[in-house]
């Protein structure tokens, strides 16, 4: 039987009514737990391991290392966080942004919480020097694409590809 | 890529509209300024109207006016209302070659359905203000 994934229900938030009631900062320890229960929200599928290991990767980023994770909190309440991080010559691409996570609460959507976040993200980048910020969607994730969009990014110029890689062929007895 | 007239001459209609979204604009005004016969933009307002883009105003200074999310409603929202971009299925008597250039078809279309469906309203109208205005 296949396991059922784990979904903590959140309780209810109290609802920001813009960007404003928000702060942005880094992600500290005693956010992961909520950051694990916003994403289990938003995929439905808890991912415990996953996010200790993002955490170790992206939440003490040693100086220099130019990684972010930040969050996004209404009082004590994760409402949103985003984990970006600068790539080098990947597939000869001089240095840019990589933003490869981002996720608000549904309950506090077109609250500009994203926009905040992605900000703070570009600051980051440009401080450091970078002048160029990519991330990569499902073509049907239509609700983050349309974020994306209405923050000025367009099509780069490179296609993602992909491949199934069918099982290998059983070795037969020498 | 090319949309057909009707496709074009709605997402105008539609730009004009979501751009000032209080007005009643009459179809005799886009139908000129597009260069369009107003019998021939009304079938294409009616058909916006029906899918709820827009409504009818009557009376004096009557027209139409938008009626939708601008943050919601996509490019293809409006296009799939006038043209399908939709690869035609697999036919199973066609040649290899065929069959092999449908897949690289169906491909392009995938790109462009998701291109059209992740721009909405609001952002074409910040699009056109990035662009050179006209003398």
């Amino acid at each position: 039987m296949k396991p059922r994934p784990t979904v903590r229900r959140r309780p209810p938030a109290a609802l920001p009514p813009t960007s404003g009631a928000v702060t942005v900062r880094a992600v500290r320890r005693g956010d992961l737990e909520q950051v694990i229960a916003l994403d289990a929200t938003v995929t439905g599928l808890e991912k415990r391991s996953y996010w200790e290991r993002v955490y170790r990767r992206y939440g003490h980023a040693p100086r220099g290392e130019q990684r972010w994770f930040l969050v996004a909190v209404a009082g004590s309440e994760v409402v949103g966080f985003l984990i970006g991080e600068v790539r080098d010559w990947e597939f000869g691409s001089p240095p840019c942004g990589w933003l490869f996570a981002i996720d608000i609460d549904p309950r506090v959507r077109q609250a500009g919480i994203g926009t905040r976040l992605l900000s703070a993200l570009s600051e980051a980048l440009r401080a450091v020097g970078v002048r160029k910020l990519r991330t990569l969607l499902a073509n049907d994730n239509t609700l983050i694409l349309s974020f994306f969009r209405s923050q000025g990014m367009m099509a780069a110029p490179m296609i993602p590809l992909e491949m199934d890689l069918p099982p290998a062929p059983a070795r037969g007895r020498a | 890529m090319k949309l057909q007239v009707n496709t074009m001459l709605a997402l105008y209609s539609v730009m004009e509209f979501a751009a000032d979204p209080q007005r009643h604009i009459p179809a005799a005004e886009i139908a000129e300024k597009y260069g369009v016969s107003s019998h021939h933009l009304a079938k294409v307002l009616a058909e916006l109207a029906r899918a709820g883009v827009v409504e009818s105003v009557r009376g004096v200074g009557g027209g139409y006016r938008f009626a939708a999310n601008v943050r919601r409603l996509t490019l293809m929202d409006v296009i799939q209302l006038f043209e399908d971009i939709y690869s035609p299925p697999r036919d199973e008597h066609a040649n290899p070659v065929d069959h092999a250039l449908g897949t690289v078809l169906a491909e392009i279309d995938q790109m462009a359905r998701a291109t059209f469906s992740s721009i909405t309203i609001a952002t074409m109208l910040r699009l056109v203000q990035r662009e050179p205005q006209e003398r």
